[in-house]
């Protein structure tokens, strides 16, 4: 039982990280009709995966989320907003004109509902990504805290 | 052949230029970085730089044939002070051919000496970087946007700090060299950005167009001012206005030689873009604080450069160095082109910055020639490399000339335009200073040139050890660019002239 001494560190942490992760897609989706969006939810859900790291130590977070993927991930998320502004013009439209996507007259909304849930999908990934990859890069440099140094 | 251009390129092309030119660079960069191979991003890259080039023609091309000389995007078709519009005149279409062809060229010749310099596992994610750094100066001088001009200047500064640090493997003095450019580069692009607050809490738009056109009745607000004075600091540090300019030399030394070279003809050059922007396209002249700051603080700014950084250039020993001060000196003749605040000022300013883009495109190219072959920068590493690198000292030895305003070189029409436009204002004792800044910058180049062309080798077992053919061909395109604007001025120049007229909202031509 040598890691007795933050059971409830642990414990508490297993509760929070699905309410976290829940919370930051509330704030993903409801980005739409009112504040929120892409960056405050890629951030919170990055910040789900940093408190895993901070109580079971960085290499079970990069065994959960390896650093191969939050790098893609960002790189992805960047893909996707730049994609959307070139499908907008595959479509005959300016760059990013939502009205666009599906060459819909003035009044249809089916365009910008698409458009904007992209983005912010783009931005999510781009941001979580980013900030792992941050994350990742400071806290791989230095030793690991040991438990008997707590 | 602009023409031709314009009637063969499809329509596609023609009508979302503005956008593809910046987007194009931007989503192939994170496509490079989760690619595996380093020699299939460096392709990706060069397609990425002359699909920007070909856009940037079309826009020079277009911009001449409009009438009213500027061409406009709306980006998600949102118009002006509402959306971000992409606006380019005579001024920026100028800046943007610039950056493309640079960057074409630049991104030809690094694949040799980013394979010796950099790991390879990290190739694809240092074209990535680069790529992001292309498309935000790029984006700065496209964008008709004052907040996100903000945006294109972090985007293309952080992957700068990124492609700095990255010199790493050859000298562990980059890392200090890049966090100095992060911090210096950071608290200027902060004040850019309180400036431009300032100016959004007075006029409430964010549109440089529009901003401009809010102004002139906005005549003694003290926001104004005060957003006037944190946009000049913020753009002048980054642009390496003395003596904001403290983060240069370093970052010019010790980053990777591809990046010294494509940083040092472009990335300064765009943020004088946006100080002339600021200066003369959204304040006006006619302002009585702008007249003062031209008289008191810009034009005695850009004559201390001048001569404090040619002297410092005379006493260093690393050539990297001698010409990193060497540059500050250079920009030190733009500012006072500019602060002439006349049309034939501003002009001669953009005229040398266009030259300087070239002069010092073709030295980092030599310089990075000889960090691939013999692994040295110190003038003592030049010795007798006119013996063994024949082709590459010679492209060298021209674009010092250059530097130096020999006649028949591209440096010494710059240096003519702007004796002109300032004898025009009767200021002929600035005359002096250029006359003697240049007497500085044969010092300081003789002392190199000497080394290279009358000193014995200092290993002289070194046989031919010529740079590689890659290498060669964008220097030496350089090189003769520099002898044949030299001689026929007609293109620069025209360019730089409808670009000064651009500035003032004059009509061009």
């Amino acid at each position: 039982m040598k890691s007795d001494h933050h059971v409830i560190l642990r414990v508490i942490t297993k509760v929070l990280i699905p309410v976290i992760v829940l919370y930051g897609l509330y704030v993903q989706f409801h980005g739409d009709f009112g504040p929120g969006g892409g960056f405050q939810a890629g951030v919170i859900l990055a910040v789900a995966v940093i408190l895993y790291a901070l109580v079971f130590g960085v290499p079970s977070a990069m065994r959960a989320v390896p650093p191969a993927f939050t790098r893609s991930l960002a790189a992805v998320g960047v893909l996707l907003y730049a994609g959307v502004g070139f499908w907008a013009l595959l479509q005959g439209g300016q760059y990013l004109e939502y009205q666009a996507l599906f060459q819909e007259e003035p009044g249809g909304h089916h365009g910008q509902h698409v458009g904007i849930i992209l983005i912010e999908l783009g931005v999510l990934f781009g941001v979580s990504g980013a900030m792992l990859t941050i994350f990742y890069a400071f806290a791989g440099r230095v030793a690991e805290i040991r438990d008997e140094d707590w | 052949m602009i023409d031709l251009l314009l009637d063969t390129a499809p329509r596609w092309a023609l009508l979302h230029a503005p956008a593809l030119l910046v987007m194009a660079p931007l989503f192939l960069a994170p496509l490079l970085a989760i690619l595996p191979s380093g020699r299939l991003s460096w392709l990706i890259s060069i397609f990425a730089t002359l699909f920007a080039l070909f856009c940037a023609l079309i826009l020079v091309g277009q911009v001449q044939a409009s009438p009213v000389g500027v061409v406009g995007y709306d980006v998600g078709n949102w118009p002006m002070p509402i959306g971000i519009v992409l606006r380019v005149d005579a001024l920026n279409s100028m800046i943007l051919l610039l950056v493309a062809s640079i960057g074409v060229l630049a991104t030809i010749f690094s694949w040799p000496t980013v394979k010796a310099e950099i790991p390879e596992r990290k190739h694809p994610l240092f074209y990535s970087a680069f790529l992001v750094c292309f498309a935000g100066l790029c984006g700065v001088a496209i964008t008709g946007d004052a907040f996100n001009l903000f945006v294109f200047l972090e985007i293309s500064s952080i992957s700068t700090y990124v492609l700095v640090a990255l010199g790493a493997g050859r000298d562990r003095r980059a890392l200090p060299a890049a966090f100095n450019y992060l911090i210096m580069g950071t608290l200027g692009a902060s004040f850019y950005i309180i400036g431009v607050g300032f100016l959004y809490s007075a006029t409430g738009t964010l549109n440089i167009a529009d901003i401009a056109s809010k102004l002139p009745d906005l005549a003694g607000n003290r926001s104004v001012e005060a957003g006037f004075a944190f946009i000049i600091v913020g753009l002048g540090l980054k642009a390496a206005v003395w003596p904001l300019h403290q983060w240069l030399p370093n970052a010019y030394s010790y980053s990777p030689s591809f990046v010294t070279m494509f940083l040092s003809a472009t990335a300064t050059k765009v943020a004088l873009y946006a100080l002339i922007r600021f200066l003369f396209t959204v304040f006006r002249p006619e302002f009585a604080f702008e007249q003062a700051t031209f008289t008191y603080l810009l034009m005695p700014l850009g004559l201390a450069a001048m001569i404090t950084c040619s002297f410092q250039a005379v006493f260093q020993t690393d050539v990297r160095r001698t010409l990193a001060y060497s540059s500050v000196a250079q920009v030190g003749y733009m500012i006072l082109g500019v602060s002439v605040g006349t049309v034939a000022g501003v002009s001669a300013g953009l005229f040398h910055l266009l030259n300087h883009a070239m002069i010092k495109g073709a030295l980092f190219m030599a310089v990075a020639g000889v960090v691939l072959t013999f692994q040295g920068t110190t003038i003592r590493d030049f010795a007798g490399l006119g013996r063994t690198a024949p082709w590459t000292m010679t492209g060298f030895a021209i674009a010092a000339l250059s530097l130096i305003g020999v006649p028949l070189t591209a440096g010494f029409q710059s240096k003519l335009q702007l004796g002109y436009a300032l004898f025009d204002q009767g200021m002929w004792w600035a005359v002096v200073f250029v006359v003697f800044s240049s007497f500085l910058a044969v010092i300081y180049m003789g002392r190199i040139l000497e080394a290279i062309f009358f000193r014995p080798p200092i290993n002289p077992r070194k046989s031919r050890k010529e740079a590689p053919i890659l290498l060669l061909v964008p220097l030496w395109i350089l090189a003769l660019a520099n002898i044949y604007f030299g001689i026929t001025t007609e293109l620069p120049l025209g360019l730089a002239r409808d670009a000064a007229a651009a500035a003032f909202g004059l009509e061009a031509f």
